[in-house]
């Protein structure tokens, strides 16, 4: 009878049920992220917190749930929220950009940067500031969301192009990372092109928004923003399980009845729509999509990117550079910071995982 | 006579500019097993990966249970056709258990990812391969032959009627060769599981198969009853092999002898 006990359960799959609903459920995948959570929660009150006037965690934390006095209220709502709120919402859309791209190029190095999306971004903003601002004809409502649209529209076109010369009878991913690498070099040097056009003033300006800058953004961003997550984030939370799939060779993913390239082709809009949107409120911040992915794969010990820990991660990295580079350098813009401590900390753990597997 | 499971009609399979396999003809009997013989590159793979649906016709059909598998939901296919492919890649750290649970994935959704039933047939399927001790060791820290039966226990947690294996046997011992061979039976004789394998060892096709088909350059040249199908001709037309077919004294299935060079003049 001990064959009939030892075909009850699958070691290391643990159920989670819910009436109807079940999932296997591993307590890392659900720890990471909620640990990341809270020091996040930290991080963004601690970050709301800095200023010309410093206001205490706790009282930051007190006011966000509604029980503040007069000022502290106003100040935080009005000037300080929007900067961290958008810190939070780029750099989950970052992450989970990262997570998308890398899953279905099966690839770490495939990322929103990588790859030439947020450098399309970056070519449609530049142009805007630059051509626009020498023409003196774009101010004011138009160069506020000017600058932003034109961010989306080039990174779009980006994700177009490479989606149309990476296919051949299908998307092929090692095709895909070859032609998003001859992309981002284009786009790079179109960028810089337009920097020596420009006049200098636009070009600072412009310089500024390429390296990533979360000082400028307002309650006006924070809305496309929101949304473009609200909408985007529930489809792809829903195909995780599809996704899972896309991890294994075509013919595998074809043989458990995965339409292998329509899926393809719409996480790649997915993570093309969350980096061109992110990056036009933002800037292209570099490294967040590259690095947040790899980093919650290892703590989380999964074979494939979590889309949930990598949104997290990427919202705690992003917001965690802000604070850091306010703290030590104020002035200079986040992304600058977030390639010093998102790429020290990735090869100390492709190290460590190489050592592992040695052992 | 039962109408056949898996029909191609006129297929014409190939990759980018190369056709490899043109207007084949191919029934597959309910509840046999077929196993596809041939020497490298004729086809056998193509024809596989063309009557699974993992490589589209470029011309005539692929039929399964009289209805065109490119016009059927290939989610619904999933759950009738299970397909081990030649050389299948799993990502990095992947453990046993959730590669043989990712073969329950047609038969689940988005809000119940592992029910009871997903449960048992995986437990089923890590059993009777023998990896269940394996379950939470990484794929690609196994031993060939245990990736391969990590691989073909995914294949069956499928839970489909139909079974397409592309040399499923190729990286094992001997041992392990019949046992695996053993459990395609055994899925046969008890659930009625139709199979279609590819083989490289004659006389072990010859030994479980109930129908035998030879192909050589993309064509079907013989197709039968082992006995009637493994002649020495065969081997000598199609393998280019000197060899002796005698009788197996274990099965009674023919028994393929080749005749080395350096023996060629004592024979």
């Amino acid at each position: 009878m001990s064959a009939v006990r030892d075909i009850e359960s699958v070691p290391g799959r643990k159920q989670v049920r819910l009436g109807r609903l079940a999932w296997s459920l591993r307590p890392r995948s659900a720890l990471v992220p909620a640990v990341c959570l809270v020091l996040l929660v930290l991080v963004a009150a601690l970050n709301i917190g800095r200023g010309s006037s410093d206001i205490a965690v706790f009282d930051v934390l007190r006011t966000l749930a509604g029980g503040g006095d007069h000022a502290e209220t106003g100040i935080i709502f009005d000037l300080r929220l929007p900067r961290t709120l958008a810190g939070v919402l780029v750099g989950a859309a970052f992450g989970l950009a990262g997570a998308l791209f890398q899953t279905v190029a099966r690839n770490p190095l495939a990322s929103p940067d990588i790859l030439g999306i947020t450098w399309g971004a970056g070519v449609g903003a530049v142009s805007v500031i630059v051509i626009g601002g020498s023409a003196g004809q774009v101010s004011g409502v138009v160069a506020e969301l000017g600058v932003p649209l034109a961010g989306l529209a080039g990174g779009l076109v980006a994700g177009l192009l490479l989606y149309a010369l990476a296919w051949r009878r299908g998307l092929d991913s090692y095709r895909m990372v070859l032609v998003g690498i001859g992309l981002a070099a284009i786009g790079h040097n179109v960028v810089y092109w337009l920097l020596t056009v420009g006049d200098v003033d636009d070009a600072t300006r412009a310089t500024t928004w390429i390296v990533g800058n979360l000082a400028g953004v307002g309650w006006e961003s924070i809305g496309p923003l929101a949304l473009a997550l609200v909408l985007l984030v529930p489809v792809t939370i829903a195909g995780v399980h599809t996704l899972g799939g896309l991890q294994f060779g075509d013919d595998t993913a074809r043989g458990l009845g995965i339409r292998v390239d329509r899926t393809r082709a719409v996480v790649l809009l997915l993570a093309v729509a969350l980096a061109a949107v992110a990056t036009a409120v933002a800037g292209p911040i570099t490294f967040v999509a590259l690095a947040t992915p790899q980093i919650a794969l290892r703590l989380v010990r999964s074979p494939q990117p979590p889309i949930v820990g990598s949104m997290v991660l990427g919202a705690l990295l992003t917001v965690g550079a802000d604070l850091a580079v306010r703290t030590v350098t104020p002035g200079l813009p986040v992304g600058v910071l977030t390639a010093i401590l998102g790429a020290p900390y990735l090869i100390f753990l492709f190290l460590r995982t190489r050592k592992e597997a040695r052992a | 006579m039962t109408r056949p499971r898996l029909q191609a009609e006129h297929v014409r399979l190939g990759y980018d500019e190369r056709i490899v396999v043109d207007g084949l003809d191919f029934d597959v009997a309910d509840e046999s097993v077929t196993v596809i013989i041939g020497p490298n590159g004729c086809g056998k793979s193509t024809l596989l990966r063309g009557m699974g649906r993992l490589l589209r016709p470029r011309g005539g059909s692929v039929l399964l249970d009289g209805k065109r598998i490119d016009k059927l939901p290939t989610r619904d296919v999933a759950r009738t056709v299970g397909v081990l492919p030649q050389t299948p890649s799993a990502p990095a750290g992947l453990t046993v258990g959730d590669l043989v649970a990712r073969g329950r994935q047609p038969h689940q959704h988005w809000y119940r990812q592992w029910s009871a039933g997903d449960e048992e047939a995986v437990a089923y399927a890590l059993s009777v391969t023998g990896m269940s001790s394996f379950a939470e060791r990484p794929v690609d820290e196994l031993s060939g032959g245990q990736r391969q039966r990590a691989w073909i226990s995914m294949t069956l947690a499928q839970q489909t009627s139909l079974l397409l294996l592309d040399e499923p046997i190729t990286y094992l011992d001997l041992a392990h060769q019949v046992d695996v061979l053993d459990l395609v039976y055994r899925l046969h004789t008890e659930r009625g599981t139709t199979v279609v394998m590819v083989l490289h060892d004659l006389n072990l096709a010859a030994r479980y198969a109930d129908t035998l088909v030879a192909m050589h350059d993309g064509r079907i040249v013989s197709q039968g009853k082992p006995g009637e199908v493994l002649t020495e001709e065969l081997l000598s037309d199609v393998f280019g092999l000197d060899a002796k077919v005698v009788s197996d004294p274990v099965a009674g299935t023919p028994l393929v002898l080749p005749i080395s060079a350096h023996l060629r003049d004592e024979v």
